[in-house]
């Protein structure tokens, strides 16, 4: 059984259907990446996820049980965590205490100080950031914020982590360690589900891709069907392939 | 700042030996302050949610030993008190935290005035009366207790902010979907944290009404109590422990013995230079002091390397 | 059955009063709403607006002239206040949610600068400027002409800064700055002259709406409070951001507030409109015209 499936998701905004009749699974320990142009309703499809907006109608299951109704806390703590496309870190807190947050309340049970101190420094050294643990988040570099963020979402001990546009702004060389770093977190053992315009990046990683546009499921499959779906390649690989990534 | 904080203490209990009656009200009222604007920090200076309410609760206090004084032993007014305003905040942050800060601010100042209202009307309509006369208590236990009650205050916010309760509260402040996306039930710590918050502000009420000797609803419930902690954290600097405090007492102080001489001119003043700590000192007056340091070690930076130039010259 | 008619002529009272209340609630909803300022001062422009009108009538002008001149002024301090205090906090918060903080904290010092400076110049007496007080019989209770020509100017106003908002370019601009203030710079519009325009014209409609209330009850330099809480109350109910909202609500303040004094005690308006707005809340948070 997929770890994450939808059927029928839909999403309206008034009049405008932001994301459309999507059908779609996740298997267990695999990376999706999730492509479209700009407006697609990717991040649109991963507020309904994690239930920052309630879906107009369908139906999304996490390992069997209906997210439908829940609140953002409550699908935290079934084991699913996200980034943001726009950092959401906790500007004026140490990195150690953004991270400490993730820690301490991400899991369903009580967790002591002494282990959620112990899961915070983790995170940290697994994504390099164990130097600056006591530094302001908001004076580190975009790069480093965005570590924050996911050693963040580790921390609360996700089986699905959902990644928004985590190469956004990066240079080539910082592409690569990302794509390394989410590499390392799927060997762990955790599903991952990545929202990117890196064609590169999801090219590299991603077992299988699905491509949205204008809210509704364009195509889905592995890579190389992806590079070589007809629609696709109109739609949106022409154009990405030219902006380069 | 332990160190200042304890000086403080023990200037606060060998007073009564050589202060005087109003002297005595004035540290009173400087003490209570403080625990208005201690409590209103450990909620609005975290989470980023203004509260306008804590007249609501103070007002309360006063009420609760305007009705019980002469029933019930002080002590248990006091908690009384802290129970009924405990329950209106978590009423009111029930329905009304769950929508924009704006909202919150605007209903938690509108609280104030329903209350103070309705109050106002039942005490005129039903009990045919308009305000309390309070029953004298010993002043100096009345100093001790206020300065019990802000020692009580401030050890709740230190060691609520080191809790894990602290530290989603700073979340929630820092990017509160952010932290609700964290596993953070950003709904119930923000209304447990206001309801707790309440508690204190609520027995400050009580405590501080012996010694005003009258009272009726326009003085318990006016909306410049709201504004106290305010100030205070305004003048003090906000989010830290130290700020309010200092906020307070400093704020207490000055209107207490300028006000009596300078009304008008003071509230102005007052008004004025809120603006201008607001425009210019983000950080409140403690922002000055590592400003002047900057400056004065500057200068003396100049001096010394004046006087070693002289020397070298010399030579 | 004349108690019936009473309680009739009570709300047409009630109505007539209340378009002057959705001036006052307009006036705080562009500040609110665009300059995202929560203007607790905003009383006090009522409150200076009918102070300076009593000024004027004691010169020998005529109250109804009166807003040509207390308007202008009214702009010029609104607009002053965001260009150089708002702006500035703004310039130096460190997040919306320290500016939107510090705002409120700037506003509480100017409430108090305002109205002591007031309270300096006019002291704490009654300042009657009465006008047009002849009654009509109607329904039981006697109407004043000056409610009937204060709501009239009101919606005259109101229409006004309607069309204002929805038709004109600089109205376009205003509600493109409202929805996204970045943006709105990138597209060219000069976002710090369009929220200095929108605090001026709050302060203008509510130092107007301070005239046609002194021209039937007292006015004293202590009255700026109470109009903030009803223009508070009105935004909350009829929905920030909307201009018929601002008005159905004022209407319906107004109906509430003579119907809860003729029937009970005056002293319980307020929390009749509080326990309505506490209700509202739970159904409908963002207010009856209002954007979810």
């Amino acid at each position: 059984m997929p770890i994450l499936e939808g059927q029928g998701v839909t999403k309206y905004f008034g009049g405008l259907a932001a994301v459309s009749n999507v059908d779609f699974h996740v298997d267990r320990g695999e990376i999706l990446g999730l492509i479209g142009p700009n407006g697609a309703g990717k991040t649109t499809l991963f507020n309904l996820i994690s239930a920052a907006l309630p879906a107009s109608s369908g139906e999304i299951r996490f390992k069997g049980q209906k997210l439908n109704g829940l609140k953002p806390h409550q699908i935290c703590r079934m084991g699913i965590a996200r980034t943001f496309q726009e950092i959401k870190v906790f500007p004026n807190m140490p990195v150690l205490q953004n991270v400490l947050v993730g820690a301490f309340f991400g899991s369903p049970k009580r967790v002591s100080g002494a282990d959620a101190a112990g899961e915070a420094s983790q995170a940290l050294e697994f994504v390099g950031l164990s130097a600056v643990s006591t530094a302001p988040v908001k004076d580190l570099t975009l790069v480093s914020q965005k570590r924050v963020e996911v050693a963040r979402a580790l921390a609360a001990k996700p089986e699905l982590l959902l990644l928004d546009e985590l190469m956004a702004g990066l240079n080539p060389a910082e592409v690569s360690e990302a794509m390394e770093l989410v590499t390392r977190i799927r060997d762990k053992g955790i599903t991952i589900i990545m929202v990117e315009h890196v064609m590169k990046a999801i090219m590299g990683i991603s077992a299988r891709v699905m491509v949205l546009h204008h809210g509704e499921k364009l195509a889905d499959g592995t890579c190389n069907e992806i590079a070589c779906n007809r629609k696709v390649i109109e739609v949106y690989l022409g154009e990405e392939t030219h902006a380069g990534s | 700042m332990v160190g200042f904080l304890i000086l403080l203490i023990a200037f606060v209990l060998t007073f009564p030996l050589y202060g005087g009656a109003y002297p005595t009200r004035v540290l009173i009222v400087m003490l209570m302050y403080t625990v208005l604007a201690v409590s209103w920090a450990m909620f609005s200076g975290t989470t980023g949610y203004m509260s306008l309410a804590p007249a609501a609760f103070f007002g309360t206090g006063i009420y609760s030993t305007a009705l019980l004084q002469h029933y019930l032993p002080f002590p248990v007014i006091i908690v009384i008190a802290g129970l009924i305003s405990f329950v209106l905040a978590f009423l009111l942050g029930l329905v009304t935290l769950r929508l924009k800060g704006i909202y919150f601010t605007i209903f938690s100042f509108g609280l104030v005035v329903f209350i103070g209202n309705t109050i106002n009307y039942v005490e005129a309509e039903i009990f045919g009366r308009h305000g309390w006369i309070f029953e004298a208590l010993d002043r100096t236990m009345l100093l001790y207790t206020m300065l019990g009650l802000a020692v009580v205050t401030v050890l709740a916010a230190y060691f609520i902010s080191r809790s894990r309760l602290g530290l989603a509260m700073r979340s929630i402040g820092g990017n509160e979907e952010a932290a609700e996306h964290m596993g953070v039930n950003t709904t119930r710590i923000k209304v447990l944290t206001f309801a707790i918050s309440a508690i204190f502000m609520g027995a400050a009420g009580v405590v501080v009404a012996p010694s005003l000797s009258y009272s009726n609803s326009g003085i318990a419930f006016s909306v410049t109590y709201s504004f106290i902690p305010i100030v205070a954290a305004v003048l003090g600097g906000m989010g830290q422990l130290h700020g309010p405090i200092i906020g307070a007492l400093v704020f207490g102080f000055l209107e207490k013995t300028l006000k009596a001489t300078l009304l008008t001119y003071f509230m102005l003043g007052f008004g004025i230079i809120m603006v201008v700590v607001i425009l210019f000192l983000p950080n409140g007056l403690i922002g000055l002091v590592p400003i002047l340091r900057d400056k004065l070690g500057g200068v003396i930076q100049k001096l010394r390397k004046g006087g070693q130039a002289e020397q070298h010259a010399d030579t | 059955m004349a108690e019936a008619e009473r309680l009739l002529g009570l709300a047409v009272i009630g109505i007539l009063a209340g378009g002057v209340y959705g001036l006052l609630a307009v006036g705080l909803s562009l500040q609110i709403g665009v300059c995202r300022v929560l203007n607790i001062t905003h009383g006090e422009f009522a409150m200076l607006g009918g102070v300076l009108t009593f000024t004027l009538v004691e010169l020998g002008i005529n109250p109804l002239v009166a807003p040509v001149i207390i308007g202008p002024i009214l702009f010029g301090i609104g607009f002053l206040l965001q260009a150089t205090l708002f702006k500035g906090i703004k310039v130096r918060a460190p997040s919306p949610a320290a500016f939107e903080g510090n705002a409120l904290l700037a506003a509480f010092g100017v409430m108090y600068i305002i109205s002591y400076i007031a309270r300096m110049e006019f002291g704490t007496r009654a300042l009657p400027t009465h006008y047009l007080t002849e009654g009509l019989q109607f329904l039981g209770v006697s109407i004043q002409l000056n409610l009937i020509v204060g709501f009239a100017v009101a919606a005259v106003l109101g229409i006004a800064v309607y069309l204002f908002l929805t038709r004109s370019r600089l109205g376009r601009a205003i509600r493109a700055t409202a929805e996204d203030q970045p943006t709105a710079e990138l597209m060219g519009v000069n976002t710090n002259t369009v929220l200095a325009l929108c605090f001026g014209l709050g302060a203008m409609l509510a130092g107007i709406a301070g005239t046609l209330i002194s021209l039937r009850s007292d006015v004293n330099t202590g009255i700026g409070f109470n109009n903030t809480i009803i223009a508070l109350i009105v935004v909350t109910l009829g929905g920030l951001g909307s201009v018929p909202g601002s008005f159905v609500a004022g209407i319906i303040i107004g109906i509430v507030s003579m119907m809860v004094a003729g029937l009970w005690e005056s002293v319980l308006i307020v929390p009749v409109y509080y326990a309505m707005l506490m209700v509202l809340l739970l159904a409908r948070p963002t207010g009856i015209f209002g954007k979810k």
